[in-house]
């Protein structure tokens, strides 16, 4: 008896490093893990976790080595002598009453202080970013720096982010698992989160609360640069923001357009021109905010601002990568894509309709 | 002796009350966690109105679109008296089961009328409050205020209008002699129930009417 | 007036009445549990279908089996059935059959306020699913979060199915809490003392006080979510000055307890049958019951658990972390109680036990994970991923459906008479243990890897495949068990109802009597000695008991059958039901009116028809 109790606690040592091992081993697979921290919030919040884990390992463990070992050890058979009828102990009920207080309390502590440490805004040198969730995609605000983005937010490695983030219809909740925990975003208040990468790359984040048909699709990324980089990206994004002048900046398009397929675009001069007369015939601009366009000015819309969209890795928050056949696939038939997307064209568009909106837009860097 | 008192002494319950009795009390202590979050509702909301009109005097709310002076729109002094009114019934309602008790019928029926009486007048009250509210316009939807005015004290209203039913049912009753002692306990779970609805207006007088 | 079953009117019962008509009027106890077990294992594997589809669903990426409102409908309503439709009634099925038994009553204290429960949650069962039929099945989550759930963004009849659904069944809860509250408090038999109750009973019993707390701040959050949907005010919708977030404190002040509510019953069997399959007394019944009820009293106090992520602000997110892990304290103590009944026992090893130790053994990782999400910063890496998937469902499946099933095994002869077969048994909970964990163990690792819950679908990028695969075929071997399960039950109904009495060795009042029981339950109301009566009897005969005789019954006088409860379920089911009909045409509240002349005709029969 004392052989396998004692078996089984050198084994538990073990057991609660193997986990963590075969976690982290599992979690390079997975882009969208949290147990692979990149960022300083996630990796505060994972050190807690680890705490749980190590705890929780080891009742198991001993839990239900106990369980297994009672159940193996006292089966009996139907004519077996009655066992002694043992009706309680004060003893047991005090120790293991107050024995997992203790390891609560282990929990506790680090708790607590992790709790005051990831409530408030982030203050001092720190990218200002809003965030606001709509049904079904992500816009980001980058108020000091004059920026409107959406479903693509650029931040620069090394340095914080404080994200102050609303929703303009229902719950949604800002899931980065590599950089932070998620936050819930509310109407009519505004809720803190904030972090610092660690590393550049291209990170995928989520809607993490309900939020109706879509909210499977309603992804976004996170693109961690340095310094530099993310200065040049402002200093490209700031050209057309209805934060800067009310859009009134001409973009430089000279950047050739693609092809989605057999028909031939109008030539880039007239391109802006022939794109720009489709966005306001086919009903775009009621919705969207366009460099050149009336709506260059208007920071809220129902969909995302357009002005730098051929620039962004993905198309509709985060779905598709962006390529002229998936924007032309969505221009077809956005419903099809993602049904009961708020996104309804007026009419089907013709092929000719939709590799000039290819173009066009696409020629918005 | 009536079969079911003779039975009921020969079935004695693990408490001594009878079952209908328990029962009165649990769905009371059941009713008290309903009202409790309506009033949490309503102190949630309290002062965070966008529009007029207000319960109490505020020096300006927006009304019909722009900033006005705010005038109360509580009647204090007429839900006082509706309050004494409802507190005095559950008075009567104690010298009606004390009728029924000892077998007074005339006693059993007239303090349970006045019971009636006092529960009509006071429901007759409420909706007086509600039309002169509404005239004045406070609708269901018009603010966090009134929604959460009328639903609270709406609720309690309609647990008044059952109380008012229920007794009268009895007050039928007792009036063709179907009251007698031995049925006593019915009068006594209403009343019970009526005494509750009495100490849930005693709480929402304060905090709703009375409180800034 | 006669209501209570203590008072008596002459004519008695010599034999159960039999025929559709017989079970539509009946107001015993043992026949109402057996219609809300069939109701309730009906829709439970309702429940299990929509399950199905959905892991069908999520087997690959961007699948399209089914559409994106499809799916939000299945979880929805998976969500909702599994819990109000599923898991509750049955429990309310041993409730129904067993707290009498097991107190020495003849029946509850008010049989017909215990059908008229049965009926009204029918109606609501049916009400809810008949959405399905319309095409406007509840779809925005069975927690309803404001405000997803407003008149603007579930325009249709979905929402409404599920605000009205819920409540009919909450005046069906009530009904039933109010009945068995009275009944263990005021009919217990001479001698059984509160703390000589077996645990089932003690701990049914504090779930109806969770009960009759928790579903009042349901009704009224209900009622101010259809306000807004329908009369234009604005408690949970901001632009009205109103606030989303006492949707979720008020729902959570309902739905934490809720969950005790679903695991305590299942607590109770376990706690019954680890002592009579381990030959001793349950270990430490005092602490138990203590535990039991600390467990309720604090379950009152950690519901915003449930809201880490929303943004309270520190302080609350540190009261509520240190509740929440307070609880575990009393939960603990229960885990180590079962450890400690079956150390040193003589264990039978018997299907009831093969489930209850399942239970304890699924009980522990889903305790363990729940300690885990306790902790508010990690929690916001948690949350509102698969990682809470796996963790309620550790807890309810492996907890109250093991628990459940554990009774169901236990429990079966004396319902029945038939005894269920041993290896179909054991094959039903091998098949089910594997695929329960094979189904459920994963997702720990796919909500920690980063795949949120409530998603139709899922992209390829994300590494989510395998698991999602794997779990799908769990699912599948789930479904298999539930098979083998109603095999063994059909298997059982075409035996001759001759079980024993007490085919395993009971402790407690229910295997004194024959099986099934006999209408009136007992000849002579036993007298108690302690909380292990059967026990107690068995020693002073010199260990072996004689199989009980049917006995006459004569001069018992039990209540009379009534339909009076079924037709004031149909009033509520009218009053209530009616209000899906404000967008139709404004003269609907004529058909509330017509609901309330059922309602109230209903009530003054019932009232003044005699009980016996």
């Amino acid at each position: 008896m004392e052989t396998s109790t004692g078996t089984l606690r050198r084994l538990a040592r073990y057991v609660p490093a193997v986990c963590l091992l075969f976690l982290l081993g599992c979690a390079e697979n997975y882009p969208q893990t949290t147990l692979n921290p990149r960022g300083d919030f996630a990796r505060l919040v994972d050190g807690l976790f680890r705490t749980t884990v190590f705890w929780a390992v080891i009742v198991f463990v001993l839990v239900e080595g106990v369980l297994v070992y009672a159940i193996l050890k006292f089966r009996g058979r139907p004519d077996d002598p009655e066992p002694r009828q043992t009706h309680g102990s004060t003893v047991l009920e005090v120790a293991w009453t107050i024995v997992p207080a203790f390891i609560l309390a282990a929990i506790a502590v680090p708790t607590v202080k992790t709790i005051f440490k990831t409530s408030d805004y982030a203050t001092g040198d720190v990218v200002q970013i809003e965030v606001i969730g709509h049904q079904w995609w992500w816009e980001f605000r980058y108020t000091e720096l004059g920026v409107v983005t959406a479903n693509e937010m650029h931040v620069p490695v090394g340095k914080t982010v404080n994200l102050r983030m609303t929703t303009v219809d229902v719950l949604h909740s800002f899931w980065v698992p590599q950089f932070a925990g998620k936050r819930d975003v509310f109407a009519g208040r505004h809720n803190p989160l904030w972090f610092k990468a660690e590393v550049t790359g291209i990170f995928s984040g989520a809607c993490a609360e309900f939020c109706g048909e879509q909210h499977a699709r309603m992804m976004f990324r996170v693109v961690s640069q340095t310094q530099d980089e993310f200065d040049a990206w402002i200093a490209q994004q700031r050209v057309g923001s209805p934060l800067v002048n009310g859009g009134r900046v001409a973009v430089d398009t000279t950047v050739p357009a693609d092809t989605a397929g057999a028909v031939v675009p109008p030539a880039p001069d007239s391109l802006q021109e022939a794109g720009l007369a489709l966005f306001n015939s086919t009903g775009c601009i009621g919705c969207h905010s366009m460099v050149g366009a009336a709506t260059a000015g208007v920071v809220r819309m129902t969909g995302p601002n357009l002005s730098h969209v051929g620039s962004r890795n993905t198309l509709v928050a985060g779905l598709l990568p962006n390529t002229p056949e998936n924007l032309a696939k969505w221009l077809s038939n956005p419903d099809s894509v993602k049904s009961g997307t708020l996104m309804k064209l007026p009419r089907k568009l013709t092929d000719a309709e939709i590799a000039t909106l290819v173009a066009y837009l696409r020629s918005h860097q | 002796m009536s079969v079911a008192a003779a039975h009921a002494l020969e079935h004695p319950t693990s408490t001594g009350i009878d079952s209908k009795k328990v029962a009165i009390w649990t769905l009371i202590g059941s009713e008290c966690l309903l009202f409790a979050s309506l009033i949490s509702t309503y102190l949630v909301y309290k002062g965070k109105s966008l529009v007029g009109p207000l319960p109490h005097a505020e020096s300006q709310c927006m009304l019909h679109g722009k900033m006005q002076t705010c005038e109360p729109i509580f009647e204090i002094p007429l839900v006082t008296f509706g309050t004494a009114v409802l507190l005095f019934s559950s008075f009567f309602v104690v010298l009606a089961l004390y009728g029924a008790q000892k077998g007074n019928r005339k006693m059993l029926v007239g303090w349970l009328s006045m019971t009636v009486l006092c529960g009509l007048f006071f429901i007759g009250m409420q909706v007086y409050e509600f039309s002169h509210f509404y005239h004045k316009g406070l609708g269901y939807s018009t603010n966090l205020f009134s929604s959460t005015f009328y639903t609270l004290t709406g609720f309690h209203g309609s647990h008044v209008t059952v109380g008012v039913i229920w007794l009268s049912t009895l007050l039928y009753r007792a009036s063709r002699g179907k009251v007698p002692p031995e049925k006593a306990l019915n009068l006594e779970i209403a009343a019970l129930y009526w005494h509750f609805v009495d100490v849930v207006w005693i709480v929402i007088f304060p905090v709703v009417y009375l409180m800034r | 007036m006669a209501t209570s079953v203590l008072d008596h009117a002459p004519g008695t019962h010599a034999q159960a009445p039999t025929g559709i008509w017989s079970w539509i009027t009946t107001v015993d106890h043992k026949r109402i549990g057996i219609l809300y077990g069939a109701t309730a294992f009906l829709f439970f594997l309702i429940g299990g279908l929509e399950a199905l589809f959905m892991r069908i669903q999520l087997m690959k990426p961007d699948n399209t089996f089914v559409s994106a409102e499809t799916f939000n409908a299945l979880f929805t309503m998976h969500g909702t059935t599994m819990i109000f439709l599923g898991v509750m009634p049955l429990s309310a099925m041993f409730f129904n059959f067993f707290i009498p038994l097991q107190i020495g009553a003849r029946d509850v204290a008010f049989p017909r306020l215990n059908a008229f429960s049965y009926w009204v949650f029918l109606a609501g069962g049916l009400f809810i699913n008949f959405s399905w039929l319309l095409n406007a099945a509840p779809n925005a989550g069975w927690f309803g979060y404001a405000n997803l759930t407003s008149n603007q963004y579930s325009p249709g009849l979905n929402t409404d199915f599920w605000v009205l659904g819920l409540q009919i069944l909450g005046v069906a809860s009530m009904a039933a809490a109010i009945n068995f509250f009275v009944t263990v408090v005021n009919l217990r038999a001479p001698g059984m003392k509160m703390l000589r109750m077996p645990m089932f009973t003690w701990m049914s019993f504090i779930t109806q006080i969770l009960l009759l707390l928790a579903f009042p701040v349901i009704t009224i959050a209900l009622v101010l979510l259809m306000m807004d949907r329908h009369f234009g005010t604005h408690f949970f919708i901001p632009d009205g000055g109103g606030d989303p977030v006492l949707w979720q404190h008020l729902f959570w002040i309902f739905g934490h307890p809720e969950v005790y509510i679903l695991i305590l019953p299942a607590f109770g069997i376990v706690s019954e049958v680890l002592p009579v399959f381990s030959r001793k007394p349950l270990f430490g019944y005092t602490a138990m019951v203590f535990s039991g009820a600390f467990i309720a009293f604090l379950g009152f106090g950690v519901w915003s658990h449930h809201m880490f992520a929303t943004g309270m602000g520190p302080f609350a997110d540190s009261f509520f972390a240190l509740s929440t892990m307070l609880i575990a304290i009393p939960t603990g103590v229960k885990i180590f109680n079962w450890i400690g009944t079956i150390w040193g026992g003589s264990l039978q090893m018997k299907t009831p036990l093969y489930f209850a130790l399942g239970m304890v053994a699924m009980f522990i990782i889903g305790g363990l994970s729940g300690v885990m999400h306790s902790s508010p910063p990690a929690d916001l890496q948690q949350t509102d991923t698969y990682f809470v998937v796996a963790h309620f469902h550790y807890v309810l499946f492996g907890g109250s459906i093991f628990g459940l099933t554990a009774g169901a095994y236990y429990w079966f002869p004396k319902m029945f008479g038939r005894m269920l077969d041993e290896t179909i048994g054991k094959w039903h909970f091998w098949l089910m243990f594997i695929g329960f964990n094979v189904t459920f163990f994963p997702m720990h690792f796919l909500g920690l890897n980063g795949m949120p819950r409530r998603i139709y679908t899922y992209p390829a990028g994300l590494n989510f495949e395998f698991w999602n695969q794997v779990q799908t075929w769990g699912s599948l071997l789930l479904g298999v068990s539930m098979l083998v399960f109603v095999y063994n039950i059909w298997k059982a109904a075409r035996k001759p109802a001759n079980a024993p009495a007490d085919p395993w060795r009971g402790a407690t009042l229910e295997w004194l009597i024959p099986s099934p029981p006999q209408e009136f339950n007992f000849g002579t109301v036993p007298a108690v000695g302690s909380s292990t009566p059967a026990w107690d009897l068995r020693r002073a005969n010199g260990g072996a008991l004689p199989e009980p005789k049917p006995e006459s019954g004569a001069g018992i006088h039990m209540p009379r059958p009534s339909y009076w409860p079924a037709v004031t379920a149909i009033g509520v089911l009218v009053v209530i039901g009616s209000v899906l009909f404000t967008h139709a045409f404004h003269q609907w509240f004529f058909i509330t009116l017509t609901g309330a002349a059922i309602l109230i005709y209903g009530i003054y029969r019932w009232a003044f028809e005699p009980a016996f």
